[in-house]
């Protein structure tokens, strides 16, 4: 061997339970100065792997070895000691700092105290040698995610990590966010860094990896260069079949108007318009697509639609049924929605925080939406016990059981999956989406596709908010660009190219500069 | 070498195994305890304590009575913290209840037995739901904090009560109304009292009564937990009000109507109280109970169940308590030691039940085969 890797597993083997065999006898190397992208389908076993080397797990069998060293990771303390960095999805910050403080926290400084200047200083000087955009003295209850993200990556830094571990940061990231991360990814790699990077966007593998380790169900199946690779390839090593990775995209036909938006108007609590006179109309038997830089609206108006948010005075939200009934949305709140009969399905952007109920098993959640159907005081389980057996079987969900084990347990793949699939079951008039592949891998995203269009082909109209403009221009019929709480435009997905959707998304912003 | 993980969950066996240990584990601290201060011998410090219990059938009835009693409570808490509602307000509830049925009792004894007995429920538990729903509606309408707000309206029951006993007693501070229906021979004798109307003369095997109404009590509350569309509606606004408001289901009117059904089973339990033990009513009718239901319900994770067995166990201790004070000649707190003593062990076993700890001599985790 010329040179040590950063970090080598051997025969590493972790279960949960009798059943579930989360990694099996895994051997992987992380070679020094090289970014790594871990690959695998949702449930794979990913962020399990990882997290043993975080000290979050610890591995049933198997061993680790540091710079060559054999070692033993107990804790997150002794990962850090080993100088090992693991930026989780879910950050771990403290809302009430700074910054500069939760990069600190839980460090003791000489005596026991830390000079605030020289932390300050410290920082400064990471965020200078890497790229980052970072202000020590910011609080983080005021910060973006992104920003929040990058506290977390200059706190591992800080504590002399030499080796950083990524689960799914781009997730949560627009396109521009995504760029800046990967310049800072390269500059660290430059600086002899090693880095593993897990995500399920193909084109982000190729852009910013040197070589890519596939997982599938737990098993290690390989590795190349990425040089070498393809989406296509990579997909396939994935799955363990060839896939096709193209959507289907059946021409709308027979469209009629569903539900006809006019002037809504929204503020939030702070009195702060969030949409400005958005008037559309949503077809039945289309896919309408919603771009915009996150923030511009997107989440408000799916909201509004399912009597979530007020509207304000001379908003009109029509709703016509396939009969060709008409009623007004306006003041419903979502029970109202139900109870007069409108299929309303809604797919909102964060699941646990309003969509699931974390603690509660599958069952519990599919009832989320079933529990009424039943007359007289006792809520319905056989059918949501039924319904939950078939989306486990239609969408291949990874779960021990329905019953038992808390949603929150799940990988997060096989969460969307049940959001998914129990919004779809009602069969919808109104199906809305907020990135609905968000965090799932390339072929249930395909999956969840077609989904869609199956819906869309019997004749619901559709609503997709997404962030990937590719998959919004092959997936939808029309693309409706919010910008600053406003329509910017509303174009045809076929004839239309992403730049022409990328200026319509930053549009009304320059003319408000200007 | 101890690591410490968090458990991925816990088999009920193994959860139910970790708590009878601390409690076994908390009786032995006792007896040691007991031991040292008194020099007796261990074994009738033992005896002694379960005799305070089950010595004799009256105390073994005294048990049941203020197991069944503290349960109810428990049980009306339920379904508040299961929504993660702190309603801290169980004492005034109880007091409120207890003040609707001794009205009744007191005023309306010519009503036969039966319909008597059901109208003093019915009204004890309808003042028990105003209390509870009134921090309820103030939640739901303004966010206002339901733990102060509950904590405060146990000050008013209290006040509340203290100004009917003086009013019906006629002497200014009077803290105690004397026992109500209890002249032998008058007409009004027994009426309103549970387990005497039937059989006619005090007997402490009236306590049955209490007994199974409140094991129904439990089975129904489990139900409704379990089964109801409301049940399944208050776990959901437990976990995430915002799922809830997703899912079309109407939080603010969850709010209310749950704290309604919570002071309603704490308003009942104010009746059984005044109906089948005390036939009275003073400020201390919930003598800090429905302090301890709190405690009770939080230990049972909200399982009606659980909360029988951990109201036996805090009535158990509290029993032995007083038993072995008054057989050693110790003073009263001495029955609040060990009930302390026993409650830290049991919210101590909490820990066991959600981390584990390894012990091992410098283990080289897992080497490979
Ligand atoms: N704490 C746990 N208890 C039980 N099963 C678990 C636990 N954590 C993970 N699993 C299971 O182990 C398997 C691997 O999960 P893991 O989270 O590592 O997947 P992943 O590759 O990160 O997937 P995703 O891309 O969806 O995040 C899944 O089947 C998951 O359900
Ligand atoms: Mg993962």
């Amino acid at each position: 061997m010329a040179q040590t890797n950063a970090i080598e597993l051997r025969h590493i083997t972790k279960r949960f339970g009798q059943k579930v065999i989360a990694n099996d006898d895994i051997s992987l190397d992380l070679r020094k100065g090289e970014i790594l992208a871990l690959l695998g389908e949702n449930g794979s076993g990913k962020t399990t792997l990882m997290n043993m080397l975080g000290g979050i797990y610890f591995p049933d069998e198997g061993q680790i070895f540091v710079d060559g060293e054999e070692v033993t990771i107990r804790s997150p303390k002794d990962s850090f000691r080993y100088g090992i960095g693991m930026i989780h999805q879910h950050f771990k910050l403290v809302d009430v700092f700074t910054a500069a403080e939760n990069i600190v926290l839980g460090l003791e400084g000489e005596k026991g105290r830390l000079d605030k200047n020289s932390i300050r200083r410290t920082v400064r000087e990471i965020a200078e040698r890497y790229g980052f955009d970072i202000d020590p003295d910011q609080k983080v209850y005021d910060m973006s995610v992104s920003q929040k993200q990058t506290v977390e990556i200059v706190k591992v830094l800080y504590r002399g990590a030499n080796t950083l571990i990524l689960d799914e940061p781009t997730a949560v990231l627009t396109p521009q966010e995504t760029d800046k991360l990967f310049a800072v990814m390269r500059n660290m790699k430059k600086d002899g860094k090693a880095i593993i990077i897990i995500t399920h966007k193909l084109h982000e593998v190729l852009d910013v990896s040197d070589r890519v380790a596939v997982l599938r169900k737990g098993k290690y199946i390989g590795d190349v260069e990425t040089a070498t690779a393809t989406q296509q390839s990579l997909t396939d090593m994935m799955v363990g079949r060839a896939v096709a990775l193209n959507i289907d995209r059946p021409k709308a036909e027979k469209c009629v108007d569903r539900l006809i938006v006019n002037n809504l108007t929204v503020l939030d609590k702070e009195g702060v318009k969030k949409l400005d006179k958005v008037s559309f109309t949503a077809m039945g038997g289309e896919i309408l697509g919603i771009a915009g830089v996150a923030g511009s609206g997107q989440k408000e108006l799916l909201e509004a639609i399912a009597g979530l948010q007020p509207e304000e005075e001379g908003s009109e939200i029509r709703y016509i049924s396939p009969e060709g009934k008409e009623m007004s949305l306006i003041g419903m709140d979502p029970l109202d929605i139900i109870n007069s009969g409108i299929l309303l399905s809604f797919v909102p952007e964060d699941r646990f925080g309003a969509g699931l109920v974390g603690s509660m098993p599958i069952v519990d959640n599919i009832k989320l939406r079933t529990y009424r159907d039943r007359k007289g005081i006792l809520a319905d389980r056989a059918k949501a016990q039924e319904l939950a057996d078939r989306i486990v079987l239609d969408l291949e969900v990874v779960t021990p059981n329905t019953n038992v084990i808390p949603i929150r347990r799940l990988s997060g793949g096989n969460v969307q999956k049940v959001l998914v699939g129990r919004e779809i079951s009602s069969s919808p008039t109104v199906l809305m989406t907020a990135y609905a592949v968000r965090g799932l891998d390339i072929n249930t995203s395909y999956m969840i596709y077609n989904l869609l269009t199956e819906q869309k082909m019997k004749g619901a109209a559709v609503i997709y908010v997404g962030e990937d403009l590719d998959v919004l221009l092959e997936l939808c019929d029309r693309i409706l660009v919010l910008c600053g709480g406003q329509v910017s435009g509303i174009v045809d997905a076929a004839s239309a190219t992403k730049e022409e959707i990328g200026l319509l998304m930053t549009q009304f912003r320059r003319e408000d500069k200007a | 070498m101890i690591r410490i993980t968090k458990r991925d969950g816990i088999s009920s066996l193994l959860s139910v195994a970790i708590r009878v240990i601390a409690v076994i584990a908390a009786l032995i601290l006792c007896l040691i305890i007991t031991f040292l201060f008194t020099g007796r011998d261990p074994l009738r410090v033992l005896s002694e304590m379960v005799g305070g219990s089950f010595g004799t059938s009256k105390r073994m009835w005294e048990f049941l009575q203020r197991t069944m009693i503290l349960s109810c409570i428990a049980v009306g808490l339920a379904p508040a913290f299961k929504m993660h509602f702190w309603n801290v307000g169980a004492e005034g509830q109880m007091l409120m209840g207890g003040l609707g049925a001794l009205i009744l009792m007191k005023f309306c004894w010519v009503i036969p037995s039966l319909p008597l007995l059901i109208l003093m429920a019915l009204l004890a538990i309808l003042f028990g739901a105003v209390w509870g729903m009134i921090p309820g509606f103030f939640k739901a309408k303004w966010n206002a904090n339901e733990t102060l707000f509950t904590l405060m309206m146990n000050y008013i029951a209290i006040q509340i009560v203290l100004y009917f006993c003086t009013i019906w007693e006629g002497t200014v501070g009077t803290v105690k109304i004397g026992i109500v229906n209890g002249e032998a021979g008058a007409p009004s004798y027994h009426k309103g009292w549970i387990g005497e109307m039937f059989t006619g003369n005090f007997n402490d095997k009236d306590f049955m009564w209490l007994v199974l109404i409140v094991l129904l009590v439990v089975v129904a509350m489990w139900a409704y937990l379990r089964y109801t569309k409301q049940g399944y509606e208050i776990s959901v606004v437990g976990d995430s009000v915002n799922t809830a408001k997703y899912a079309g289901i109407r939080v603010n009117k969850v709010y209310v109507r749950s704290m309604a059904i919570s002071g309603g089973v704490c308003g009942f339990a104010g009746f059984l109280a005044v109906s089948a033990v005390s036939r009275t009513l003073t400020d201390l009718t919930a003598d800090g109970r429905g302090f301890t239901a709190i405690i009770i319900a939080w230990l049972a994770h909200t399982n009606p169940y659980l909360m029988l067995v951990f109201a036996a166990l805090y009535t158990f201790m509290e029993l032995a308590g007083k038993q072995m004070a008054s057989a050693f000649q110790l003073n009263d707190y001495y029955s609040k030691i060990l009930t302390g003593i026993v409650l830290f062990f049991v919210l101590g076993c909490e820990f066991f039940t959600n981390y584990k700890v390894h012990i091992s001599k410098k283990h080289k985790g897992g080497a490979a085969k």
